[in-house]
């Protein structure tokens, strides 16, 4: 038989797709997902550094760092954007062609593994991004449901003259502009997708100690009896796993 | 006669595009690898042109080099890194961009445009690969409609003594090397190539193609797809600079018929 086990079996999720309006595969692996999402300036990417870190701290096999692009797909973006020649379908195809790259080169290997995986932005920045510049709701998320749900989606929520003002303040027109409508985007899949969110206006460590509450609350059950440990289980200070108590900062 | 409906997308509107605006007229040819395609559009396009017809100029060996994605995916293809999905939307990537930039222009001129890549093979060869119908139908529902697609129908067998007879060798991403259906290239070309005409019979009916028997002599396929071709109703506006050709007149009364 050929060697087509790489990803799940597409059919036996479509069999009861109407349930789940997500469309994104289910996560039957060991390994788990957790996502932040946010416009430009929410902070989201400080929140899920802290995260990640804190994770690695309780001695979980953590996954965090920024993948590279496939140079064939790096190059083929870059020199899109430098002739001019993206259209709205183009520029949603090849940010879905990276996007599948790392699913299938990182993403779900290390799923599989176990390791826990974070993520700065996932399908959704697409789903926010592609459709504010131009591409049909509907079609952008059909691009991506091959891809795997995530256990958690963090959603850090700022108001737009917030996040601009943390750019520098000094965002051009039209960039404000998709900023703003991808905002739109995410308000509207909020609940649909079910992120949680995080108000991105509170300081720093009360936003992350909320977000290790959200995880604990979430996700203690699962990271305890499935997610693969940096160091064996019952070796660390404080027992095995997470309790809520060290969900302090 | 055929009555002619308005090209359009088959589930997802080009953002941008007025498509009943598009006079030229689309023709698709459809095959497995090694059976012959080719040599039908050459032929084709030669014939067409002839009657008078302004195509879509056929692809210049460096076509596929000055499109968005044509060099990436020579890199990916040689080097062989990329996963299935990623190859699927890279050429999903490939085919959008030569559909806004070249055929929709082309038909928006009303030109007659004759390809044989359209996004059916990108569907067959995601098929064959083992992945999920409804998600390839919905990443191809961007595609225009064509006005005709004719699948050039063989078995495995056929194309394999084509291969044998002509280049001499299997090729390795015509063979589905990249995923190893077999021991070896004749091994996994003939299990490949079986699910990819699998793929493409499947697609036939949903999809509108006429089937054409291509275990016949080249010169009867190209007769058959002449009289089909012969068949749709072409607009006027493709001919408007071509001069008159031979039997113009009775061109002129098909097209009464049609308009």
């Amino acid at each position: 038989m050929p060697h087509l086990t790489h990803l799940p079996r597409y059919n036996r999720f479509y069999s009861n797709a109407s349930a789940n309006s997500q469309r994104m595969l289910p996560n039957r692996y060991k390994g788990k997902l957790i996502v932040v999402e946010g416009i430009e300036g929410s902070g989201k990417r400080t929140q899920i550094s802290l995260l990640a870190q804190w994770l690695r701290a309780q001695g979980y096999a953590v996954a965090f760092r920024k993948w590279n692009s496939s140079p064939p797909v790096q190059e083929t973006i870059e020199r899109g954007i430098a002739n001019g020649s993206f259209t709205p379908t183009t520029f949603s195809l090849i940010q879905a062609t990276d996007f599948a790259d790392r699913m299938e080169s990182y993403i779900l290997p290390l799923i599989k593994a176990g390791a826990l995986v974070c993520a700065d932005g996932y399908a959704y920045t697409a789903f926010a991004r592609d459709v504010a510049r131009g591409a049909g709701r509907q079609w952008v998320r059909s691009l991506y449901s091959y891809a795997l749900r995530p256990s958690l989606t963090l959603y850090v929520r700022v108001p737009l003259e917030v996040a601009i003002s943390r750019l520098s303040g000094n965002l051009d027109e039209s960039s404000r502009e998709v900023q703003s409508r991808m905002m739109d985007e995410y308000e509207a899949m909020a609940a649909e997708m079910e992120f949680h969110v995080v108000d991105g206006t509170l300081p720093i460590e009360d936003q992350q100690r909320r977000i290790r509450e959200t995880v604990v609350d979430c996700l203690g059950e699962v990271l305890r009896t499935r997610v693969l440990r940096s160091t064996p289980r019952g070796s660390q200070r404080g027992g095995n796993g997470i309790s809520p108590a060290a969900a302090v900062l | 006669m055929v009555s002619r409906q308005p090209l359009q997308s088959y589930s997802e509107p080009l953002p941008g595009l007025e498509a009943t605006a598009l006079g030229g007229t689309l023709i698709v040819i459809e095959g497995p690898d090694a059976v012959g395609r080719s040599t039908q559009v050459a032929q084709l396009r030669r014939w067409l042109e002839q009657e008078g017809h302004a195509l879509l100029p056929a692809d210049s060996p460096n076509r596929s080099r000055s499109g968005l994605a044509g060099k990436g995916l020579q890199d990916a293809r040689s080097s062989n890194t990329l996963g299935p999905v990623t190859m699927t939307l890279f050429h999903a990537t490939d085919f959008a961009d030569r559909l806004e930039n070249e055929i929709v222009p082309a038909l928006r001129a009303g030109l007659v445009v004759l390809t044989d890549s359209y996004v059916f093979s990108i569907m067959a060869r995601a098929l064959a690969r083992g992945e999920d119908r409804k998600w390839i139908e919905e990443v191809a529902g961007f595609a225009l409609v064509p006005h005709a697609v004719y699948y050039l129908r063989a078995r495995v067998g056929d194309l394999v003594s084509r291969v044998v007879l002509g280049r001499g060798s299997f090729d390795y991403w015509e063979s589905g090397m990249d995923l190893r259906f077999g021991a070896d290239k004749y091994q996994s070309f003939v299990r490949y190539q079986r699910r990819l005409i699998q793929g493409l019979d499947s697609l036939a009916g949903p999809y509108n193609f006429t089937t054409v028997d291509a275990t016949q002599p080249a010169d009867a396929i190209f007769r058959e797809l002449q009289g089909h071709i012969s068949a749709l109703p072409f607009r006027s506006t493709d001919r408007a600079k071509a001069p008159p050709a031979k039997g113009a007149g009775r061109r002129a009364a098909r097209q009464a018929t049609i308009e």
